[in-house]
């Protein structure tokens, strides 16, 4: 292969790599008291909130790094990564709460979005899909803002729903992922700038998908957004997330916090496609650490929370999309498909809590390693006492590409009724030179056939995608696939 | 069609085909009968274009135009078809969905428009029934615990869809029942005609009992060792392969 190639092979591997020149209004580096109360005072928020960030780091304070995920790195200087960084506005010099209109926004920024694919502005905007893009630790527009409040759906950023609806705030935030959780969701909330904020009023059905596009600009800051969306009687709700981040020989630490809540008949579809970038492919340097912790609670009766993932990048991914499933009835679902190659290392799973009666649950989890990449699924499924007639599936599928890396599958269960079902299935295959050969016997490219392989073994999660994500989760696949065979 | 010229091909650094040379022209059977680890299945993995196999002497020519440089996708394409000794299991790859895909591969290398699933389905049922199959192997998938003999016949299958110019059939017999083996032999009979060439590598009369070559060839220690017509299958039956070799 001539130099050429390999470059070109290198660029469509994460295309999304390059960097946005803006002027970024940053608070420095490091953390302590003052950076949390000027992350406040920047963002112009209510005293509410700086009590909770206080609080919060408080707890950080006094809590240590997780050690139990199977993930290696060396130790983060929490000092040298500025926890702020908004893209300054066009004619201010302020650091920004927020955009009045897209006119006030960096054109550079609205063209990275439309290089991402995510055309923000009204004639190109994507129909059927509502986005909210974050850029660094700001908000940047929420399109179809119309459509939704004729329905009554509030979708839009955290910063905005902070001064427009500090009560849902202020009853909800941390009631699903409280700070004192784990180390990162202190941290997050301590500090988190941005993100997205939902409710769907009661009997309402979301006329549209919403999405958040995350995108992580300045290699210089951390991430560490918020997203809240609740699912009041009756409602449902299909939310996407996607995100990227340029190419950087250091490491970005993103830390995010989602929490979901459904009341009575209520479901929401949360679907994640993560792209960030995730280190040299041959050297493992740089890439993003993703410490994100994700939970949604079905409080209400039949209620139903159904997370989707395709992880395909994060040179660290520790990440356990969980539900508590408080009300009688309710359902929680997990489907998963986290693809590791290069150095990449992935610590995920879920966490399935039943404790309403007749509660049940579903896991399908899709690990596929490559390269010398580490793929471990960490499952907990946990019946308690009062969670009478509960069910739990969960089917677990590892493949193997290539013969450097390695798949672990660490399931526990734990289980406290005697009139409750759990199955676990698990399974290990390879994609192998043997199968590629046999495909391009029979006339078909290896393109499509790692195609043909990768979508048939994740068939069962890449089914319950939002139809047009599904097809660019496939492509995404199959890209970082080839060259890793052999 | 084909023309094996003085092939010298090698495995990591153990030579083993030591200069074949052999032609194959449309409407003949060749088989191909020898000793173990004479280079069989290394002359069939050599014209499929293997990575593995370095054929560093000697040309392959097929339709009068060096192959030696194409890769697997595209000599298939061109209507190369082998029919493996040992079928690669594929889970999760529907069976009819792989041999869509394998013909609709052919079609495009051919400038010819994609067929929908809607519009193969009749194209592969036809084909299914003479190959005296049951519809639910093309609800499996592809290969995936198959018996030994059922991916022999989902072989014989898919050569029968993806119609090749040539076709080289490598122990499509062995491991077979009697029954098996009759509807292997059905369906290369089928697909034998006068624009067709079949290269059948075995080691058992039984086969050629039913299939007829034109041409025997027993390949010893890499190269053609002797060639004639189907009696000298039978004397290979009778005496074994020490009297050419020694």
């Amino acid at each position: 292969m001539s130099e050429n190639e390999l470059e070109e092979l290198n660029k469509e591997a994460y295309k999304y790599g390059f960097t946005t020149a803006v002027d970024a209004i940053t608070l420095g580096r490091g953390l302590n008291e003052d950076v949390v109360r000027a992350i406040a005072a920047a963002r112009k928020e209510p005293q509410f909130m700086l009590d909770f960030r206080l609080r919060a780091y408080e707890i950080f304070k006094g809590m240590k790094e997780p050690e139990w995920a199977a993930v290696h790195y060396p130790p983060i200087d929490y000092e040298n990564v500025q926890y702020y960084s908004a893209p300054q506005k066009k004619e201010e010099s302020d650091a920004a709460p927020s955009y009045d209109s897209l006119d006030d926004v960096d054109p550079e920024i609205l063209r990275t979005f439309e290089k991402l694919g995510i055309p923000l502005d009204e004639q190109k905007r994507l129909s059927g899909v509502a986005v909210d893009a974050v850029f660094d630790s700001v908000s940047i527009t929420t399109t179809h803002q119309q459509k939704l409040s004729d329905a009554g759906v509030i979708f839009c950023s955290f910063g905005e729903a902070l001064h427009e609806f500090p009560h849902l705030i202020e009853r909800y935030l941390g009631s699903v992922v409280p700070a004192s959780d784990n180390y990162f969701a202190a941290l997050n909330g301590a500090v988190f700038s941005d993100g997205s904020f939902v409710y769907i009023p009661p009997f309402t059905r979301c006329p549209l998908e919403l999405s958040t596009y995350f995108r992580i600009n300045n290699v210089e800051a951390g991430q560490f957004e918020r997203t809240l969306i609740i699912a009041d009687k009756g409602s449902y709700v299909s939310y996407l997330e996607g995100c990227t981040a340029p190419q950087s020989s250091k490491h970005q630490l993103h830390a995010a916090v989602v929490e979901l809540v459904t009341l009575d008949d209520a479901e929401i579809k949360y679907s994640t496609v993560q792209n960030w970038y995730a280190g040299d492919k041959e050297t493992g340097e740089g890439g993003v650490y993703n410490f994100v912790t994700k939970r949604g609670a079905c409080r209400g009766k039949r209620s139903k929370i159904s997370w989707t993932q395709v992880e395909t990048g994060s040179a660290i991914t520790w990440k356990y999309p969980s539900c508590i499933l408080l009300g009688d009835d309710s359902v929680g679902e997990f489907y998963s498909v986290a693809l590791t190659n290069g150095h990449m290392q992935a610590d995920t799973g879920t966490k399935m809590i039943h404790i309403g009666k007749n509660t049940k649950s579903t896991i399908i989890s899709k690990g596929i390693s490559a390269d010398h990449s580490s793929n471990v699924y960490r499952g907990h499924v946990n019946i308690n006492p009062k969670a009478h007639n509960s069910q739990n599936y969960t089917q677990c599928d590892s493949m193997l590409v290539g013969k450097q890396c390695t798949a672990h599958t660490y399931p526990y269960i734990d289980i406290r009724t005697n009139d409750s079902t759990v199955e676990h299935e698990a399974s290990t295959t390879k994609l192998s030179e043997d199968q590629l050969f046999y495909f391009k016997s029979r006339g078909v490219s290896e393109e499509e056939a790692i195609q043909a392989v990768v979508t048939g073994f994740c068939r069962d999660v890449l089914d319950v995608l939002p139809l047009e994500f599904a097809a660019e989760a496939q492509k995404l696949l199959t890209l970082k696939l080839e060259n890793s065979v052999g | 069609m084909l023309t094996l010229d003085n092939v010298h091909a090698q495995v990591e650094d153990h030579p083993i085909l030591k200069g074949l040379s052999l032609t194959v022209n449309a409407g003949e059977v060749h088989a191909i009968m020898g000793p173990n680890g004479a280079g069989k299945s290394t002359f069939a993995k050599v014209v499929a274009g293997h990575d593995d196999y370095e054929v560093n002497d000697g040309d392959i020519q097929f339709n009068g135009e060096s192959i030696n440089e194409l890769d697997i996708e595209d000599r298939a394409n061109k209507g190369i078809f082998i029919g493996f000794q040992y079928p690669t299991e594929v889970p999760g790859v529907n069976n009819a969905e792989f041999l869509r895909l394998a013909y609709n591969a052919k079609r495009q290398a051919n400038n010819q428009e994609a067929l929908n699933d809607e519009e193969f389905r009749p194209i592969l049922l036809e084909k299914l029934k003479a190959a005296q199959m049951d519809h639910i192997f093309l609800e499996r998938d592809l290969n995936s615990g198959f018996s030994g003999g059922q991916k022999k016949r989902n072989e014989i299958l898919q050569m029968l869809v993806l119609e090749p110019q040539l076709a080289i059939l490598d122990e499509t017999d062995s491991g077979l029942d009697i029954d098996a083996l009759r509807i292997v032999a059905d369906g290369i009979n089928q697909y034998r005609s006068e624009n067709h060439a079949i290269v059948l590598i075995t080691h058992y009369q039984r086969l050629l009992d039913l299939v007829k070559p034109d041409f025997v060839h027993v390949l010893a220690d890499g190269k053609i060792a002797k060639s004639g017509g189907p009696e000298l299958a039978l004397e290979l039956e009778a005496n074994g392969y020490d009297w050419l070799t020694k």
